[in-house]
């Protein structure tokens, strides 16, 4: 490679740095003002770091607000669907990528069509099937929720991931001695973890925030997802806003521990030397 | 090891037939090797009998049992794929175990059975390696490796060596040969390479247009191709075709050329006189120099074993293999002649013409 002009290097950097900062600087006010004594919050002015911290909104948060229990709750949700919607979409992504069948042009275009909706429009009809089953202001409806509608992305994504492992792979399985769905859990599966942890990752955050269904299939604070329990920090005549970000900071642990964890399937190109490259 | 029977196999794609009725049988032990151009259905012949496709029609017998609807894993046959196809997330040895430990096989068998293939194809010191780690040639070694393995009752190959380059896939070609010396396993071999198929065959079957043309040891289908396909499709450079018609003669038969001129045949045929044929000869048969019919050089290509002449022959591209150096310095024209006992006769469907 051919050494690039030290202006351009230049540029390119500052111009990562300048995204980055944007990108983080909503995160960045989020830890600042959870760390903000309430006495500071309004009396400073604007200031990029407060003159004294204190852990007050976090303490007060973890001991005597809900949100421990908006955390369980929505950890339940998110983890679920995600394994939900996971195991039936690298199922039903295989069947798409390896299998002729008759109705798949239909069910490709039915589940493409799900994705057409913009989901409020759909929140009434929802809460009209799930009442009656007793689905509403519990966990398990919210898990079917999303994970209705989450499988035919999920769906497509996993698809894509294994088009991209050649059938010689399977096919030399099958002759070894296995069956297809052998072939599939220990041949193609192992190949697809980097799939497979983009699509759990992408189930998880999608669950993990979602707003629109939480609030409206929930009510009362015992089945509330957080970001619906952020909402019970905006009260009548204020905004808690310390404690508000002190909660924010807590949701943003389980998402950074997931990504961390399958951070290292991410990045990996595992099919590398399967074939003839 | 088993014999493996092919009756009357049909294949098709939707409405598109591929293979239109292959009859074929195999004995125990024979290496067959399927040769013909690009499309002709050889990959999907040996995939319906590896039982990755689905047979249209007829049956498919390995050791006397009909396997058509056999699973492929139910078939006990092994296949070495053009990309290897090694599994990536393993080990040499494990991807040479696998088979072994799907069947439930004691650990020490498989340990013995793995380093004997490793110390049989030189695979030692790769043994923990993963597929990635290695070159193309270690790689093809792996895929024989897991083939070799367990003994399956008959080899499979599609195109094994054709991604690797010329002086490995000699090697490997001989080593092939060696292996099936010690193994006689019975085994079915699709190729594109012509010296692949000379040097490994027991028989060679030649197809094209999802039909079988022959099926022959090599060097009958060398001296006696069965028509124009194989004629031309055998021997490397192909040989020269000429259009004449036969002039039985008085004793003397001769095929006569578009310019009237008589060219000399070993014997009598059985046509009419004057029936339109196609002459063929090898180019390495011509012979150069002395009597014989003018032809401009418009090409001399030296290949260091002999030379490659390109001539043009009232008209018409015709070339000539010779060993002789002197030819180097021919200039513009050469005169050639056909020795009579080298000469092949196709009648007008093509289909080689015998001696009355
Ligand atoms: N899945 C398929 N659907 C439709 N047609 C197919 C399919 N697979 C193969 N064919 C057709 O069947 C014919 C035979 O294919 P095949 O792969 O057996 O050829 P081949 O002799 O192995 O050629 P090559 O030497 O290039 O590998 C080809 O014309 C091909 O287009
Ligand atoms: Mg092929």
């Amino acid at each position: 490679m051919r050494a690039r002009p030290l202006i351009l290097t230049l540029a390119h950097r500052l111009a990562i740095l300048a995204y980055i900062l944007f990108a983080l600087f909503p995160l960045f006010w989020l830890l600042k003002v959870s760390l903000t004594p309430n006495d500071l919050l309004y009396s400073e002015g604007v200031r990029m770091w407060p003159s004294r911290t204190s852990f007050d909104h976090f303490r007060f948060v973890i001991a005597h607000s809900d949100f421990p229990l908006f955390f369980r709750n929505s950890l339940i949700v998110a983890g679920s669907t995600a394994l939900v919607v996971t195991a039936v979409a690298s199922l039903s992504g295989y069947a798409l990528s390896r299998f002729a069948f008759r109705a798949k042009y239909w069910i490709v275009a039915l589940m493409l069509l799900t994705q057409m909706f913009p989901l409020v429009m759909l929140v009434a009809p929802i809460f009209r099937l799930l009442s009656p089953l007793g689905l509403t202001n519990s966990l398990t409806g919210l898990v079917i929720v999303y994970s209705a509608f989450n499988v035919p992305f999920a769906t497509f994504l996993m698809q894509s991931f294994f088009d991209g492992i050649p059938k010689d792979l399977e096919e030399a399985a099958k002759i070894d001695g296995a069956t297809q769905f052998m072939a599939f859990r220990q041949i193609i599966l192992p190949l697809t973890l980097p799939g497979i942890a983009a699509t759990v990752g992408f189930v998880f955050t999608a669950a993990w925030s979602e707003l629109l269904f939480a609030l409206m299939l929930i009510s009362g604070n015992e089945a509330a997802t957080f970001p619906v329990g952020l909402l019970s920090f905006v009260s009548k005549f204020s905004v808690d806003f310390g404690q508000m970000m002190a909660a924010g900071v807590l949701a943003l642990i389980p998402a950074c521990i997931f990504f961390f964890l399958i951070q290292r399937y991410l990045v990996q190109g595992l099919t590398a030397g399967a074939v003839k490259g | 090891m088993a014999s493996i029977d092919i009756r009357d196999i049909h294949k098709s794609y939707g409405k598109i037939e591929v293979l239109h009725g292959v009859d074929l049988t195999i004995r125990d032990g024979e290496f067959i090797v399927l040769v013909g151009p690009s499309g002709c259905g050889k990959s999907t012949l040996l995939r319906m009998i590896a039982g990755l496709e689905e047979v249209t029609g007829g049956d498919i017998l390995i050791a006397e049992k009909r396997v058509n609807d056999l699973a492929p894993k139910d078939r006990d046959i092994a296949m070495v794929f053009q990309s290897y196809a090694l599994y990536p997330h393993m080990s040499v040895a494990q991807n040479m175990s696998y088979s072994l430990r799907l069947r439930k096989t004691p650990r020490e068998r498989v340990a013995s059975a793995v380093s004997a293939a490793a110390s049989k194809l030189g695979l030692d010191p790769f043994l923990e390696r993963r597929p990635k780690a290695l070159s193309g040639g270690q790689r093809q070694r792996v895929a024989m490796g897991r083939a070799i393995v367990r003994q399956p009752k008959a080899f499979l190959f599609d195109e094994p060596l054709s991604n690797l380059d010329a002086r490995l896939r000699e090697q490997m070609r001989a080593e092939i040969k060696k292996l099936h010396g010690e193994l006689g396993a019975t085994s079915i071999y699709v190729t594109h390479d012509q010296i692949e198929a000379m040097t490994l065959a027991d028989r060679i079957v030649a197809m094209h247009g999802g039909v079988v043309q022959q099926v022959g040891s090599p060097l009958d289908l060398y001296d006696r191709p069965a028509n124009l396909f194989v004629a031309g499709f055998i021997g490397s450079p192909g040989m020269n075709f000429i259009e004449a018609r036969y002039q039985p003669g008085e004793g003397s038969p001769a095929a006569r050329l578009a310019d009237g001129t008589l060219v000399a045949l070993p014997h009598a045929y059985a046509l009419e006189p004057d029936t339109p044929v196609t002459l063929g000869i090898r180019p390495e048969h011509v012979v150069i120099g002395g009597e014989g019919r003018e032809a401009a050089v418009e090409l001399i290509e030296p290949t260091g074993f002999g030379t490659i002449l390109h001539l043009a022959l009232h008209g018409l591209p015709f070339k000539v293999f010779t060993t002789d150096r002197k030819v180097l310095n021919a200039g513009n024209a050469a005169t050639i002649s056909f020795p009579p006992q080298h000469l092949h006769l196709f009648d007008q469907e093509g289909a080689r013409v015998g001696a009355v």
